[in-house]
C-alpha cells in the first residue's frame, strides 16, 4: 500500500463516528462517496474569499470566482486526459450529463430505423434517457447481455451493433456487478460501424485510472459526489468536434453569442451546454476532489480497492447461504458487491447490517432490467472505497453471520 | 446496540405472518383489486378485494417482498375481512397515522388486531413504506372508482 491509511482516515471524519452504538463501516459508496477535509475546505474558501458569479463581472472576486471555476475544468481534463478543457462540461451530475448527449446528440442525429445499442447492466440513468430518445424517434433499442460469469457478452455486442447502429452507451463499471466492461474495445467496435460511444463513468472515475483519449470514447460521463467531490456537480467529456456540432440543451444567460429578437447565436464550447449561473463551488469541490485522489495515485486507490475485494470476496462467497451476484474473481472486481442470503429479502438484511453499525445498499440499485435478468427484485450492496479498511470487511461478515442467526431463531 | 433492537420490528407474531401469511393466493370473485410497487426497493402488492352490502366478503393478496410489508400485508387482511368498507377505511386510516407518529385511542388500536404491532416501525424509518403499502392498496381498492385502471406507479 502505497498510502498511509490512518492519514487518510484522518482527512475523513464522518467515519471515525458510531451509529447505533457500534463503529461505523461505511460501505455504500456506490451510492454515495464520502468527502474529505480538503474537498469541505475549498467549497468554504471559496465560499469566503471568493464567491462572485463567474464570466459576467470585471471586479476582483469575480475574476477570482472565474479562475477557480476555470481551474478546476483545466484540473478535470488533465484528470481524465481530455485534449482540451473546452471538452470538459460541467453538469448537475452523470445523470444530467447522460441527457444532454441524448437531448442534443440524440434529437439531431437519431432517425427512425436507426438502432441505439446499450447493455442490460445498465442504470436507469444510461438506460431511460435512451429508451425515450428511441421512442421518439422510432429507432430500435438493443441490449447487450451477459456471459454466465457475469460480464458483458462481447459476443453479443458484435452481433448487436451494425452498421444501422448510431450510439452505443455503456457503463464503463457495473452499479451492481462490479464488472468493468472493455470500453476500448467497444468504442473500436462502434467506430467500425460509424457509431458514436458513450461511456457512464459514475462507477469508474475516483476508483480506477481513466483516460478518455486512450479509451478513444466520444462521450464520457461522470458525477463529482461518487469520487469525492460534492454533490450536484457532474462532467459531461465530449470530443470538441462532435460538441461544436450539438445545437445546445438548455438555453439562457452565459451560453450565449449574440441575441436579437428573432434569433441568436451560441457561445462556443463549453459554455454553450452551460446555461445559466453554474455550480461554482461545486466545481472547485469536485477541482480539490481530483487533487486529493491524485495525491494519493490512482493506481494506488485501484491496488487499494482490489485488496479489500480480495479480502472479503472469498469470505461472503464461502458462506452457504449467501449468493454473490457477478463475477466471483476479485480481479475481474471494482469495490461493488450485490449479494444476497437465502431467504431473507435485501431490505430486512439492510436494516439488520445497519444496527451493527455497517451500512450497505438494498433495493434494485435503479437497474431493473439487470434485477429481471438475474431474477431477482432487489439485493443488497456493499461497495468499498479505498478509505476502507480490514476491519470494515470483518465487520460485514460478522454482520452478516449474525443477521442470518437472528432470522433463524427469530429472536436474540 | 447490535441485532437486539431488531426484536422490537421482528417480533415472533410478525415473522410467524411473514412466512406463514394469511390470506395470500389469488381471488377469482374479486371485485375491487388494486396494484402498488414500492419503486424504492421493488416490493409489490396485489390485492383483491371482493366487496358486496358494502362489506368485505373476501380479500387476498399476492407479491413479493421484504419480511415487513408480507407480514404486514397478512395483518391487513386478517384484520379487515368481514369488516365494512366503513370500518376497514378507518382501519387504514388509524394504521397510516400511527406509522407517521400520530397517537390514537385504544379502542382504533385494538380494531387494528394483530396490525397494531407493526407500528413499532416507527423506529425504523426507512421502513414505514414497507408496513404502509398494503394498507395503501387497501385505500385506493375501496375507493377507486370502478373504471380506474390499476395503478403501476
Amino acid at each position: 500500500m502505497a498510502f498511509n491509511i490512518n492519514d487518510v482516515l484522518s482527512d475523513f471524519p464522518i467515519l471515525s463516528q458510531r451509529v447505533n452504538d457500534e463503529r461505523l463501516a461505511y460501505l455504500d459508496n456506490a451510492a454515495t462517496a464520502q468527502r474529505p477535509r480538503q474537498v469541505l475546505a475549498a467549497l468554504q474558501d471559496f465560499y469566503i474569499h471568493d464567491n462572485a458569479n463567474v464570466h459576467r463581472g470585471v471586479h476582483t472576486l469575480a475574476e477570482r470566482a472565474t479562475e477557480d471555476y476555470e481551474g478546476a475544468r483545466v484540473k478535470v481534463q488533465h484528470f481524465i486526459n481530455a485534449r482540451s478543457s473546452a471538452e470538459v462540461i460541467f453538469t448537475k451530475g452523470c445523470t444530467d450529463a447522460l441527457n444532454l448527449v441524448a437531448a442534443s446528440y440524440g434529437e439531431a442525429n437519431i432517425q427512425a430505423g436507426d438502432e441505439i445499442v446499450i447493455s442490460i447492466m445498465e442504470h436507469h440513468s444510461n438506460l431511460i434517457p435512451w429508451q425515450q430518445l428511441a421512442r421518439r424517434k422510432h429507432a430500435t433499442l438493443k441490449y447487450i447481455g451477459l456471459t454466465a460469469q457475469g460480464q458483458l457478452d462481447m459476443a453479443a455486442a458484435r452481433r448487436q451493433i451494425t452498421d444501422r447502429t448510431k450510439i452505443v452507451a455503456v457503463t464503463h463499471a457495473s452499479n451492481v456487478l462490479g464488472t468493468v466492461n472493455p470500453l476500448k474495445e467497444l468504442a473500436v467496435l462502434a467506430h467500425q460501424h460509424k457509431a458514436v460511444i458513450v461511456g457512464d463513468g459514475a462507477q469508474a472515475v475516483g476508483h480506477m485510472p481513466v483516460d478518455v483519449q486512450d479509451l478513444d470514447v466520444d462521450f464520457y460521463a461522470f458525477s463529482g459526489h461518487k469520487m469525492m467531490g460534492p454533490m450536484g456537480i457532474g462532467v459531461l467529456y465530449g470530443k470538441a468536434a462532435l460538441l461544436r456540432a450539438m445545437p445546445p440543451y438548455q438555453y439562457g444567460g452565459e451560453m450565449i453569442g449574440d441575441v436579437h429578437r428573432d434569433d441568436s447565436t451560441w457561445a462556443d464550447i463549453p459554455f454553450k451546454f452551460e446555461a445559466g449561473t453554474q455550480n461554482v463551488a461545486g466545481a472547485v469541490g469536485l477541482g480539490a476532489a481530483v487533487d486529493y485522489l491524485q495525491g494519493l495515485g490512482m493506481d494506488n486507490i485501484q491496488a487499494r480497492e482490489r485488496e479489500l475485494v480480495t479480502a472479503v470476496l472469498p469470505r461472503l462467497t464461502a458462506l452457504p447461504y449467501v449468493t454473490v451476484y457477478g463475477p466471483q474473481d476479485p480481479r475481474q472486481h471494482t469495490g461493488v458487491l450485490a449479494f444476497n442470503l437465502a431467504h431473507l429479502h435485501p431490505h430486512d438484511v439492510a436494516t439488520a447490517l445497519d444496527m451493527e453499525g455497517v451500512a450497505i445498499r438494498a433495493g434494485h440499485h435503479c437497474a431493473q432490467p439487470l434485477m429481471e435478468k438475474l431474477g431477482v427484485t432487489a439485493t443488497a450492496r456493499a461497495s468499498f472505497a479505498f478509505y476502507n479498511t480490514r476491519e470494515d470487511t470483518d465487520q460485514l461478515i460478522r454482520a452478516i453471520k449474525e443477521t442470518k442467526e437472528f432470522f433463524n431463531r427469530g429472536t436474540i | 446496540m447490535g441485532l437486539s433492537k431488531l426484536n422490537g420490528l421482528y417480533r415472533e407474531v410478525i415473522l410467524d405472518h411473514a412466512s406463514h401469511p394469511h390470506n395470500k393466493g389469488k381471488l377469482p370473485t374479486a371485485t375491487n383489486t388494486m396494484t402498488l410497487h414500492n419503486p424504492t426497493c421493488g416490493d409489490t402488492i396485489n390485492l383483491q378485494v371482493n366487496v358486496a352490502d358494502h362489506r368485505i366478503k373476501d380479500i387476498a393478496f399476492t407479491g413479493e417482498g421484504c419480511t415487513i410489508s408480507q407480514a404486514s400485508a397478512s395483518m391487513m387482511t386478517a384484520a379487515v375481512k368481514g369488516k365494512t368498507t366503513t370500518a376497514a377505511l378507518a382501519m387504514a386510516k388509524t394504521f397510516s397515522d400511527m406509522a407517521i407518529g400520530q397517537q390514537h385511542s385504544r379502542s382504533d388500536l385494538d380494531q387494528l388486531g394483530d396490525a397494531q404491532v407493526l407500528t413499532s416501525i416507527m423506529e425504523f424509518p426507512a421502513r414505514i413504506k414497507c408496513a404502509t403499502l398494503a394498507w395503501w392498496a387497501l385505500q385506493r381498492a375501496l375507493l377507486k372508482d370502478s373504471d380506474e385502471e390499476d395503478d403501476n406507479e
